[in-house]
């Protein structure tokens, strides 16, 4: 401070540098503060900063396609073509759709669902208007683009069954991922819960969904704070699923599936060298594309209400009494414990009488005299009566296991059934009840509590035409590694018993009930057994008045017609097993459907006529002009395949 | 600082021109062009709508600032009082034709110029006090009857900005006008008996929520409520601080680079053409860009501080230190809501931020300090 003579001026100096150091402490703190946030806290921001700016994206995988085993494609991924809106491009939604609806098929509740899901979205997220479009609908809506803001068709992949009816039981289908599907998995992929993200339903499709599906890649993907994409950051590559090979021939089984048109039936062919199943033609068969973009439920109410049952797979997951396809098995038990030799003889008169109960045999009149051959040529019902009751229900039970009944054969379709061959135990456990010699006669028929599945009785015929362990499968290759066919084991039978079991079978068709169903060819010969099984009890009264003729019941009390055949006879290829559900005789409907189907696999092709016998050949040549031509799927054909 | 040994008002332009503070020009143009870079990075790297029209500003600013600084500062003293009574005049109109903005009226349309009349206040409210306490006996500064003229002269500004509502204004105009009263020499008991009340006012706001008497606006209360704990609301209303903190610290020690930072560049960041333009430039170049800036905002300080300590004349030296003082204010509250040390009270960062009325009324204070350097007294050997 300075004096002078006047009294001086009040300077600010030492408030103002009070306040100076006052500013300077604020400073510092705020410097401070500075060095906290970015050099001691740098680290922990830095990671927020990128946990904010950073998405990732899952790509999903395209999925693996499905082959015959000739490499011709049973599912397909097909480019889908959709139609996406983008709200903010749009900017008035509901005009646009309504425009749109001009120009492609769209319905005023479908435009109402979009728009709803349109301003649900924000601004800038694409919404799915509509998708299954034909490429001209694209080509329509790419041409007035000028007058469709926002309104961008997009590709996708999605899957398409090109013989819809004929393998949709096997294949099965696809569908959008459902709540109760996430719920079941316990350990869900992350591509689930990605929207229309399509995986296996039913038949291999659903089975063999691990090896189909893939890997999903991902992206990395820079979002700004309204979640708009800024760019692509880095991309993991994900990896498509893998191709499954099965090993059934699309051409028999649609060759099956069109001689079966009209019933409910169901059809096996079998390799019986490897196991291969040629053909599991299970019919009505259902459209698969139907589901993929989810069923609607008219359709899938009348799927459910067709007495046919097409929803469900009739060649695993159907049970039947076997009948007399059943015969074979038990003559095996008999001869194989030594309580029957091929020559022994069984005097038929027409039934057996247990008690004061009286055990028919089909033929009124009776066989008269008969030994193993003529109990199989002509399907004596007493000579089996009179096996099962030597043998009894354990043996019998055995032996149907040893031939792959009543055992779950492991293959990639749901409800396998595992059939019946009921046992002494397993009648007291089941029933509370003893097993009695009644049931034995059952037994011994193909009847009572016997139940199989074709796919088993294809596998027994199998068996028997091989004497080996022959084991079904269905998949010849999963992403072109083709799976091991291991050698069947010997199933352990005499080759007497079997060649005697043979012969009889082929006395079916060269003599016997099958005779009219024979192959002319005589290289390719066939044996066989017909089988009538009876779903309904025949009173004592209604067999004094005469038992009704199947044509005079409801469809659904008639029998089930049965046939099991292998071919050729000398050196046995395929086998098949058939069965026409309520279809009547064994021999009359089901042997010459079995013949066709066996033919058609054995020649490759429609058989020469020449194959046939002379006196079917006209009825053969107006069975092949007449074939029914598959139904054809309601969905548009792939434009494009990508890789087929 | 020498002083130039010339008489008042007997100078060429020319001498004048170089008798201005040109450190504080240039430290001013230093921080001003820190905002042009950010403001350019805050369009994606366009001119505009911010950058360009904030240098317009600035260089029509500057040019009133040095003609400000021409006109002797014994005429700013004589119109004081027209400044202050204009302002007052404005804040009342703003009440019944202002426009809304930002949620508060605190604008008001002369032809194309929107014009902020708490800005203006802010310049005249220094100058108003300062010219009190010019003519006022150094003797009476502390005496209670002569503490009143310039108390009301502060409330009456500070309660109509609390009705529009700003509370960011009138926490500085109140500041503000303590520190002119400050510098003045009032007595420190003052200060310390302010320090008190304010306590007490705190106090009684807090309790206050919620009950009939509630004496602050929801939105401020919530403002409030979540500075003191960002994290329990970081999608609502702390997410403009959480948001803030994180661009801060993820800048680090050098920063993402220009325009590279990712809060900023992806909208994370809230306002960051206004408000939050300082966090902005703190994650594009880290601490050391923030570091730089403080500093620069700090020598704007010491510069205006400098040149009021060596006033002799009382009404410069104290116009000159309270605009510092003003200035010091702005950008400490500014960079303590952004850095989460304080609540979002919405107080642009002065020079930098984008906004017009400020910027101007901004770079008039700095001519009149300017003026008050200009015009100072001649030393006294």
């Amino acid at each position: 401070m300075k004096n002078g003579k006047k009294p001086p001026p009040p300077r600010i100096t030492r408030r103002g540098l009070m306040l100076l150091g006052l500013q300077f402490g604020v400073i510092g703190a705020l410097g401070f503060r500075m060095r906290d946030l970015q050099i001691e806290q740098n680290e922990r921001f830095r990671l927020l900063a990128e946990e904010n700016r950073i998405n990732i994206r899952l790509m999903p995988p395209a999925r693996g396609l499905i082959f015959d085993r000739e490499g011709r494609p049973l599912a397909l991924n097909r480019q889908n073509y959709r139609i996406v809106m983008v709200r903010e491009q749009a900017r008035d939604p509901a005009a646009v759709l309504l425009r749109l609806a001009q120009i492609i098929d769209l319905p005023p509740d479908r435009q109402e669902r979009a728009l709803k899901e349109i301003k649900a979205r924000s601004a800038f997220v694409p919404v799915v208007v509509t998708e299954n479009l034909s490429w001209d609908d694209v080509v329509r809506v790419s041409a007035n683009a000028p007058v469709l803001p926002g309104v961008i068709a997009e590709v996708g992949l999605s899957r398409f069954y090109p013989d819809a009816y004929s393998t949709s039981h096997v294949v099965g289908y696809v569908g959008p991922v459902s709540e109760s599907d996430l719920a079941k998995i316990e350990d869900p992929d992350p591509v689930l819960p990605i929207p229309r993200f399509q995986i296996g339903k039913t038949g291999v499709e659903q089975r063999m969904e691990p090896s189909l599906r893939g890997q999903a890649g991902n992206m990395r993907i820079e979002v700004s704070a309204a979640g708009r994409v800024m760019r692509e950051l880095d991309r993991v590559e994900g990896a498509a699923g893998r191709d499954v090979q099965l090993t059934i021939d699309k051409g028999v089984q649609n060759f099956a599936m069109q001689r079966m048109a009209g019933e409910s039936a169901a059809a096996v062919v079998m390799d019986v060298q490897t196991g291969d199943l040629i053909a599991l033609a299970s019919s009505p068969g259902f459209d698969p594309n139907s589901f993929v973009f989810g069923i609607g439920s008219r359709e899938w109410n009348a799927l459910l209400a067709d007495e046919y049952k097409p929803l469900s797979n009739k060649t695993v997951a159907g049970a039947y009494p076997p009948g007399s396809t059943f015969k074979m098995v038990v003559a095996l038990a008999a001869m194989e414990a030594g309580l029957m030799s091929p020559g022994d003889t069984v005097f038929c008169n027409g039934g057996t009488t247990l008690g004061n109960r009286r055990f028919h045999c089909w033929k009124a009149g009776g066989h008269g005299t008969v030994d193993l051959r003529k109990s199989l040529s002509a399907s004596c019902d007493v000579y089996y009566y009179e096996m099962a009751r030597r043998v009894g229900a354990d043996a019998i039970s055995a032996m149907s296991r040893r031939l792959g009944l009543g055992v779950r054969h492991d293959l990639p379709m749901p409800a396998v059934t595992e059939g019946l061959m009921p046992d002494k135990d397993w009648k007291k456990v089941n029933r509370s009840e003893s097993w009695t010699v009644g049931d034995s006669f059952n037994y011994g028929i193909g009847q009572g509590f016997t139940l199989a599945s074709p796919m088993q009785l294809a596998v027994m015929t199998a068996r028997l035409a091989t004497g080996r362990a022959v084991v079904p499968r269905l998949v010849r290759a999963i992403g072109g590694v083709p799976e091991a066919v291991p050698e069947p084991a010997d199933i352990g039978l005499s080759a007497r018993s079997l060649q005697a079991v043979r012969d009889g079978m082929f006395a079916v068709t060269s003599e016997g009930t099958a005779y009219r169903s024979r192959i002319a060819d005589p290289l390719n010969l066939m044996a066989g057994k017909t089988g009538t099984s009876q779903v309904r009890i025949i009173t004592a009264a209604e067999r004094a008045a005469g038992v009704t003729k199947n044509e005079q019941l409801p469809w659904n009390r008639r029998d089930h017609a049965l046939f099991v055949a292998y071919a050729p006879f000398d050196n046995p290829r395929y086998a098949v097993a058939q069965i026409v559900e309520h279809g009547g005789g064994g021999s009359a409907v089901a042997a010459p459907i079995a013949r066709d189907i066996l033919m058609r696999a054995l020649y490759g092709a429609l058989p020469p006529l020449a194959a046939y016998p002379p006196e079917a050949r006209g009825a053969a040549e107006e069975m092949q002009r007449a074939l029914a031509p598959l139904p054809e799927t309601a969905m548009p054909e792939p434009l494009e395949r990508d890789r087929a | 600082m020498s002083l130039v040994d010339q008489g008042r008002g007997s100078r060429g332009l020319l001498a004048k021109l170089l008798a201005l503070n040109w450190p504080l020009i240039l430290v001013i143009c230093a921080v001003a062009s820190t905002g042009f870079l950010m403001l350019f990075a805050a369009a994606n790297g366009s001119y505009d709508p911010w950058a360009r029209a904030q240098m317009i500003r600035f260089g029509v600013g500057l040019v009133a600032m040095i003609v400000i600084a021409m006109i002797p500062i014994g005429f700013w003293r004589t119109v004081t009082p027209l400044a202050y009574l204009g302002s007052m005049g404005l804040l009342v109109l703003v009440e019944f034709f202002g426009t809304i903005g930002m949620g508060a009226q605190r604008w008001i349309s002369i032809g194309p110029i929107q014009v902020q009349p708490s800005e203006l206040m802010k310049v005249a409210l220094v100058m108003a006090l300062a010219s009190y306490y010019a003519r006022l006996d150094p003797e009476r500064v502390s005496r209670p009857l002569w503490m009143l003229p310039p108390i009301l002269l502060i409330l009456a500004p500070t309660a109509l900005v609390l009705i529009q509502p700003n509370l960011g204004t009138a926490t500085l105009l109140m500041a503000g006008g303590g520190a002119v009263m400050f510098l003045a020499g009032v007595s420190l008991w003052y200060f310390a008996a302010a320090l008190a009340s304010v306590a007490g006012l705190v106090t009684a706001v807090l309790q206050s929520h919620g009950t009939s008497w509630q004496l602050l606006h929801d939105y401020q209360y919530r403002r409030i409520f979540t500075f003191l704990d960002p994290d329990n609301d970081p999608l609502g209303a702390g997410y403009h601080i959480s948001q803030a903190k994180i661009a801060m610290g993820s800048g680090g020690l050098t920063g993402r680079g220009y325009m590279q930072g990712t809060q900023s560049r992806l909208n994370f960041l809230p306002e960051r053409h206004t408000d939050f333009i300082f966090t902005s430039l703190a994650e594009d170049f880290g601490f050391i860009g923030a570091i730089t800036l403080l500093a620069l905002l700090t020598l704007v300080v010491v510069f205006c501080m400098v040149s009021a300590i060596s006033n002799r004349d009382r009404f410069g030296a104290l116009v000159t230190g309270g605009v510092g003082v003003m200035f010091f204010l702005f950008f400490a509250v500014n960079m303590g809501m952004v850095m989460g040390m304080m609540p979002v009270v919405g107080v642009p960062l002065p020079l930098v931020s984008y906004g017009g009325s400020s910027m101007l009324v901004l770079m008039a204070a700095f001519g009149l300090a300017q003026s008050a350097h200009v015009h100072r007294p001649r030393a006294v050997d």
